[in-house]
Order: C-alpha cells, then structure tokens, then sequence
C-alpha cells in the first residue's frame, strides 16, 4: 500500500495556514461532550492535556510515574530551539525548516517540518508566559547559544536545565486545568492495550501501579504521547520506565510503525564504568560549544591526557568538518568516535571514550566562565566519575538517546487508526533519520500546544460522541486479555531474572544494531532475538503477585515488549539498504566513511504492519517529496 | 591515565524498612550487599541485594526510582537517618558508594511524613505536593495569544533568582527532613519563582493564599527554622525562599 500523509500543498510559507483553515471546527458548547485520553505527561503530552482541557473537551491523563511532573522529558538539558532571529545572525523560520530537513539526512516531510518551524516562536512565547525563567542578558532579553547542525545561535536555555523548566511549565499548565475540573488526571497508571472498535481507537485499559487493578477508560479519541524506545539497547539516557509498550501495543492493534531503525546514539555521555550499570547519563552537547574534542594520535595510548602534547593529539572533528568542527550533528560526532575507539585510540576503561577538553576554553575565557555556563554538568560529572573536569579532560562516549522512529502519522497527527493520535518522541514525524540537538522539546511542544488542539477537533467533528461504552464486548476482552497476560507472566516462576535478560537483548542490540549495522550483524539479530524471546518466557522469574505494587511485573510487561519490537527494529534496518542519519549501514559508505543515501530507492518512510510475532511485518511506504529543499549530500565539512 | 584500574569490591550491611501496604505495620529486615564497587550507584547497589532476592524467590525492595541522573525528583530514600543519604546537593541516585567503606552499616528507610503515606517498602505517596501546585503553581497563561517572549524585559538578577527557585526537583527530602514535616521550602520555591518575573503579579496575592491552604489541608506542618530542608535539598534551595513566601502572604493579606 502506498500511504499518503495527507499533506497540504502549494507554496510551503502558506501550507499550515490554508491547512488550520480547511479543517473542520467542534463548536464550544459541544467540546465537553467529547473525552479525549492522553497517555504520557511529557511535553507533548501535558501540553496536549492541558491545551485540549483549556478548549474546553473532558480530558484524561495517564502517566507511570507518580507525579506528571516526573516525565522524561525533564532531563533535556541544553535548550529549544526557534526561528526568532533575536541574535540577528541571519536565521528565519526558513533557516530552521532548511536545517531540520537537512539535518534529517532528507528523511523527513517537508509539510511536518516547515510547521515546527513555523509554530517554534509561539513555543517561546507561551513558555516565558507561563514564568519559565529562560537565561536573559544584562539587559533583560532572552539570551541564545549555539548547537550541533547549525551555524547560527537559535537555542533558548534555562541554564543545563531546560527540558525541567519547559516541563514544569507544562506541568504547571496540567495542573491548572485538573483544578478547575477539565483534566482529570491518573498517575502512576500505566496503558497496557489500545481498545479499537470497528477500526478505531475508543479507549486503553490500563494497570494500577498500586492497588494491580486493570480496567478500561473510553473516549472518542486517544493520544499517545509516551516517549521513545531506545531502552531496547537496556543501556541508554532514558528513564528506567521508558518503554516501547504503548505504542507497540498500539501497533499490534493495526497501528503502523514508521523507520523504527532511526535511532539516535548522542556522542557526549559518560562512558561505562561497569557490567551493573544501569543507564547512561548524558551530558548537554551544549559542552561542545567550549570543549574540543580529541584523540591522542598514538595507538594504545598509555600516557594521561595532560602529559600528552598538543601535537600528539588529534582533534578529530575539527579535522574532518572544518566548518561545523566540535559542533558536528551528533549522528557524525558519535560515528567517529566509534571510529576513533575502533581504531584503538580510545581512552579510559576498555578504550571506549575520547577526550571533551575544556583547557584552552579555560585559558580564553576563564573557569569563572565556563562554571557558569555549565556548572551543573561539570558537577554532575564528578558526582559520577569522582574526577574534575576543570582540571582533567572529560571523558565521552556516545549511548543510545533518542528515537526518531515511531508510530506512523499523517499530517493531522493521526495514525492510519482513526482516532488514534501520536504526539512527540511516540510518532516519526519530523525529525527522518537524525535529530539535531534542542528540537526534541521543539517537538514536543509544538505537537501538544499547537498542532493537535486543532487537528484533533477536525477528526471529532466528524464523529459522534460517546460512541463507545466501558461494557462494549471490545473493552472486556481487552481487560480479560491484560490480566491473562500478566497471569501467565507470573506464573513461569523460572530462573532468571528480568533485568538479566532485558540486558542480553540490550547487549545484543548494542553489538549488532548500534552505532554501524551490516547486513551480517541484523541477520545475526533476528536469528537470536526469539531465543531471547523464548528463554524469558519459559525461565523468567517474577516473585509476587498482580494485585500490588510489582515493580518485577511492570518491567517483565516492557521487556516482553522490548523482545518483540527489537525484531521489527531490524527488520527494518536490514531493508533499507542505505545508509542514512542515525541508520548506518557499513556497507553504504563513501571512501571517507561518510554515509551513503539512497535517494533513488529508499527516499520513502518505511510503515510496518504487524502481522504476528515473529511473522514477517508488512512495509508501506510513504514516497518522500522534496520540492522546496534540494535533495543533496548531507556535508558539514 | 585518568582510566580506573580494578577497583576492591566492598561489602555492606543494609538495615531496609519494609512494609507490605499502606496501613500495614512495617519492620527493618537485615541484607548483605556483596561484591559492590566505589562505581556502584547506591540505587545500583540495591538493584545488586534485588537481584539476589527475586533468585532466592523473596520479594525484592520496592523503591522509587526512574531517570537516575538527579533530576525527575521520584528518588526518595533516608540513608543512615538523612534524606537522600547527606552528600551535598546529591540525590539518592547520584549518591555512589564510593562515598561508604566496606563493611558498613547502612540503615534506608522511605520518606517518613503525615503528608506522605508509605504505599510499599521504601516507595511513598507525594500526590499532596501535586495538590500544592494544582492549588495555584502556575501563572494563567493560556495556550496561544501569548505577546513575543521579548516585549517585556526581565532584569537579569531576577531571571536568575527565578531560575534558582525553579530548580526544585519536588522530591519531598524537605518535607522527610523537617521536624515539622513542613513543606514550606516546596512552596516558598514555586511562590518565589513567580513573585520575581513580571509575567506572575497578577494573580500573585490569590496563588500564595490558595497554595498555603493546599499545604495545610494536605497535613504539612510549618516552619520553625531548623532550616533542615536546605541541608537535605539535593538543588541547594535556599531557605530565603521560605522568608519569601511569608512575606509574599503578609503582602496578600491587604
């Protein structure tokens, strides 16, 4: 099937304008008739909750955690980015679309793309509204930094914080709303099946965290907005709880799942200290502004980075990218310090870092400087590794971050399951192969605050309220499918332990599927994942019961999720035979090792439908078409 | 080379509250934590004694925990009777054990505070601060409509104090530490931010009233400067926040 996105056409400046105005409308007075459920409370999602609740709909809020404040989005650090040009450096909205696009790897929609940068200044506005304390200068005015993928300063930061600052902001709007009875809101719920009656999505059933209790909430529509699924490769910059589950849930309900192979590995985390380690922890790229980053040229390298001369170092992106140097976009940053650590130049335990040094940046502008702008993570450093940044190189490396790939969507936001939402990380829409750094909370925002209040009224007027009741034969399967579920979860009593098999897959996906991918490395996954897959179901162990708090059970649900999905995420890998954005294919490259695109066969989304587990996913494809930014080699040399 | 060479593994007696339910009487239970490194995170180390536990087919230690770098706030332990375990401006995650000797004892007990009902183990109910906020933590800027971010300038040193009050993670280790279990350093933290920007004038006088209301229908005490909640407050909020929130309800009070 070719999928169409249904994007409007014509000259790209007007596109969501004409489109806001073609869409149908839900007059005031019948908003309260329509529930809608929006399941996550990050960005996108306490955005969405709170936007829809203000308009006046019946919204309901779900989240894991305990508290919708504690979504993951709150550990973004460095900034959001927008098209404002205070700076004056020469950037537009134009600038922001043309980079975005291009920072894609050409992998996104032009349509999707030009609205985010087109709604980037309103998320400004209504954050600094609602008392978020962005950085400012001496005279009052917002201030702005620079980050990877671009050459002018369009980044908005509230010190290394501002994923918690636009959260809060968020969150604070959601709060608002549930007092005045709009929103009425769940925590520490989790959504563990879609329920799609006659095609569409009408409601979730969803786990108490506390009292173990499954039921099911309807509505005239649902919003996914729960994040992304790097927690596939275990180790990574996510939150424990983040999971794939809503939204594989979703897909195997009908939803189709887009590019699941566009992951991104962010270059600057902290390495690994340990097998016990249970996540990674990511330093704003921020720190590239005023650290260099390098290898010592030696081969085994015995000598501390400090006794190493400056000309027995190579400074390797600086090198290789002249013009973007240590502000490579992070697919390249991370890609060659894989090379360099290949190639035995690697630093710190078993070799897998590089140097992020900050002595001539000291010696230029002064530690008092530096502490300033980033205090906190040289801090959070040293809190990790007990050494001090100020005075040693820091040491990098880079951890699996970001998904760009997600649930399929058309224009509207909407899966190819009508009522069926997906907003932020959750959906694959803007950012195609590789997303550049503070457009993440770019997203979310945009998704949640200005895109779905009005595209989601444009599904609703088009149908009629409380279609579906909680005792519809669809809900009670759905309730007695969880709990059967769950039971058969608890009842293999085996051997091993969740976390030990979460992390045979995670070390298996890392190896074969991380950073550089070959067609030997996906079909060596494939043919290992149902082993994984079969041992956890037949020797897994849960001590416990259902009817209680059950840590063991929630994570048994997301791994068994994980096992799944991680098949899909190679089959899609192995398929496209291109190397492209955060997909690296080894055996597409140029002789310089940079990527090799495949415009003429695999300028598409690939769309998978599920057809059972471990079967052969169906693809559809969604034809790219880029009519305003010329399809080009990607170079930041 | 900055790189780690072997580290010694430590091993350590954990004295851990456990409690099946809320309501339920809870009791401290004796644990060996083996073969832990300087490197172990301390939630690490007690993902080590869970994993030995679901082996031998007991129940493992609930606690609260997600993003693991100190910022979600969800983290809430008392270690050796301080709340987050007492290394400066730390939560329990980014506490490491390099920060203990072998053969300590550690006692870990949940959050302890009327506000704050005990669901499981070590894991509590902070919905009470969610109530702080939904009682009017916000400014009442609607979606949309909002003037461009630079049409009013806001000086830079309150920019600042804004953001320094902004960093609250809402975690609760000031309610855990105070005598009074006061949540008046969570409050004062959400009222400053606002009482410093001119976005937050308006409906300044009616948000810290509501707020304080929240605060004691919600079973939290008050303050009575024992300035406990600084020293336990793993963002360094000030306690000049609290003296802020005072004065911002005098002011609401005419």
């Amino acid at each position: 099937m070719i999928l169409d996105g249904k994007c409007p056409t014509g000259p790209i400046e007007k596109t969501w304008d004409k489109h806001r105005f073609e869409m149908k409308l839900v007059n005031p007075a019948n908003k309260r008739k329509y529930k809608i459920l929006v399941v996550g409370t990050g960005l996108a999602g306490a955005s969405a909750a709170a936007s829809l609740g203000e308009l006046g709909y019946n919204v309901e809020a779900f989240c894991y955690q305990d508290s919708p404040r504690r979504a993951h989005s709150i550990a973004a650090q460095g900034g959001i980015n927008a098209g404002k040009n205070y700076p004056n450096d020469n950037d537009s909205i134009y600038r922001l679309f043309y980079d975005t696009i291009k920072g894609g790897d050409f992998r996104a929609r032009e349509a999707d793309v030009w609205r985010l940068a087109q709604v980037s200044n309103n998320i400004i506005d209504q954050c600094v509204a609602q008392g978020v304390p962005f950085a400012r200068d001496y005279a009052g005015y917002l201030d702005n930094r620079s980050f990877g993928g671009a050459q002018v300063s369009r980044t908005f930061y509230a010190r290394g914080q501002t994923g918690q600052q636009l959260l809060l902001g968020a969150y604070s709007a959601l709060s608002r709303q549930v007092k005045l009875g709009t929103v009425k809101m769940f925590p520490r719920t989790e959504m563990l099946d879609l329920v799609v009656v006659d095609g569409e999505a009408k409601g979730i059933t969803v786990r108490d965290l506390v009292t173990g209790e499954v039921r099911v909430h309807v509505g005239d529509a649902v919003c996914l907005c729960t994040g992304g699924y790097v927690n596939v490769f275990y180790l990574s910059t996510m939150a424990m709880g983040a999971s794939v589950t809503a939204i594989w849930k979703a897909h195997k309900k009908g939803a189709f799942f887009a590019n699941p192979c566009y992951t991104q590995i962010h270059p600057t985390c902290i390495p690994q200290s340990g097998d016990y380690q249970s996540k990674l922890t990511l330093m704003s790229e921020s720190l590239r502004n005023d650290g260099r980053i390098w290898v010592p040229k030696k081969q085994g390298e015995k000598r501390g980075p400090n006794e190493i001369p400056e000309e027995e170092r190579d400074y390797y992106l600086e090198r290789k990218y002249p013009s973007f140097g240590n502000l490579a976009p992070r697919d390249i940053a991370s890609r060659a310090a894989k090379e360099q650590c290949d190639d035995k130049r690697g630093v710190g335990p078993g070799g897998r870092g590089v140097y992020l040094d900050f002595a001539d940046s000291i010696k230029r502008l002064g530690e008092d400087t530096i502490r300033v702008r980033y205090g906190n993570l040289f801090e959070m450093y040293e809190r990790i590794t007990d050494e001090n940044g100020y005075k040693v190189p820091m040491r990098i490396y880079p951890a699996p971050h970001y998904s760009m790939g997600g649930l399929w969507v058309d224009y509207n936001a909407m899966s190819n399951l009508p009522g069926l939402f997906v907003l932020g990380e959750a959906n694959f829409s803007v950012h195609g192969a590789n997303r550049l750094g503070a457009s993440a909370l770019m997203q979310g925002l945009a998704d949640g605050y200005f895109v779905i209040p009005y595209t989601i009224a444009h599904y609703l007027a088009q149908t009629k309220p409380g279609k579906v009741k909680p005792d519809h034969a669809e809900c009670k399967k759905s309730i007695e499918d969880v709990k059967a579920y769950s039971k058969k979860l608890l009842s293999i009593n085996g051997k091993r332990t969740v976390t030990e098999l979460m992390r045979e897959l995670g070390t298996l996906m890392w190896n074969n599927v991380g950073m550089a991918r070959s067609k030997e490395s996906l079909s060596e996954a494939i043919a290992k994942i149902p082993g994984i897959r079969e041992e956890f179901w037949q020797n897994v162990k849960i001590t416990g019961n259902g009817a209680e708090v059950n840590q063991q059970l929630e994570n048994a649900g997301r791994t068994a999720d994980f096992l799944e999905f991680a098949e899909l995420l190679c089959r899609d890998a192995l398929h496209r035979n291109e190397s492209c954005g955060g997909h690296f294919r080894v055996e597409y490259q140029f002789e310089d090792g940079e990527a090799k695109r495949d415009d003429e066969n695999f300028c598409y989304s690939a769309a998978w439908e599920f057809k059972g587990i471990g079967k052969e996913p169906e693809l559809h494809k969604e034809p790219l078409k880029f009519e305003h930014v010329h399809l080009a080699v990607r170079s930041y040399k | 080379m900055s790189g780690h060479s072997e580290h010694k593994t430590m091993t350590l007696k954990l004295i851990v509250w456990r409690q099946a339910a809320p309501g339920k009487p809870g009791r401290f239970e004796t644990y060996t934590a083996k073969n832990i490194t300087e490197h172990h995170s301390f939630l690490e180390m007690l993902d080590v004694v869970n994993e030995d536990l679901i082996k031998e087919g007991k129940p493992p230690i609930v606690f609260d925990h997600d993003c693991r770098e100190g910022i979600c706030g969800v983290c809430s332990q008392v270690i050796n009777g301080v709340p987050h375990g007492g290394q400066e401006r730390t939560t329990v995650c980014q506490l490491h054990m390099r920060k203990f000797k072998d053969g300590d004892t550690i006692y870990i007990e949940p959050w302890r505070a009327r506000a704050f009902p005990i669901l499981k183990d070590l894991m509590v109910d902070r919905g009470a601060l969610d109530k702080i906020i939904q009682a009017g933590g916000y400014i009442s800027a609607h979606t949309g409509g909002a003037p461009d971010a630079n049409a009013i300038p806001v000086p830079r040193p309150n920019a600042e104090y804004s953001m320094d009050a902004a960093e609250c993670i809402g975690c609760g280790a000031c309610v855990a530490g105070c005598p009074n279990g006061a949540a008046m350093l969570f409050t004062g933290a959400k009222v400053s931010q606002f009482a410093a920007l001119p976005q937050g004038q308006v409906e300044a006088a009616e948000r810290v009233a509501n707020m304080l209301q929240a605060m004691q229908d919600c079973g939290f005490g008050n303050c009575t400067n024992h300035y406990e909640c600084q020293a336990a407050c793993p963002k360094g909020i000030d306690v000049k926040f609290i003296a802020r929130l005072n004065r911002e309800y005098l002011k609401a009070l005419f």
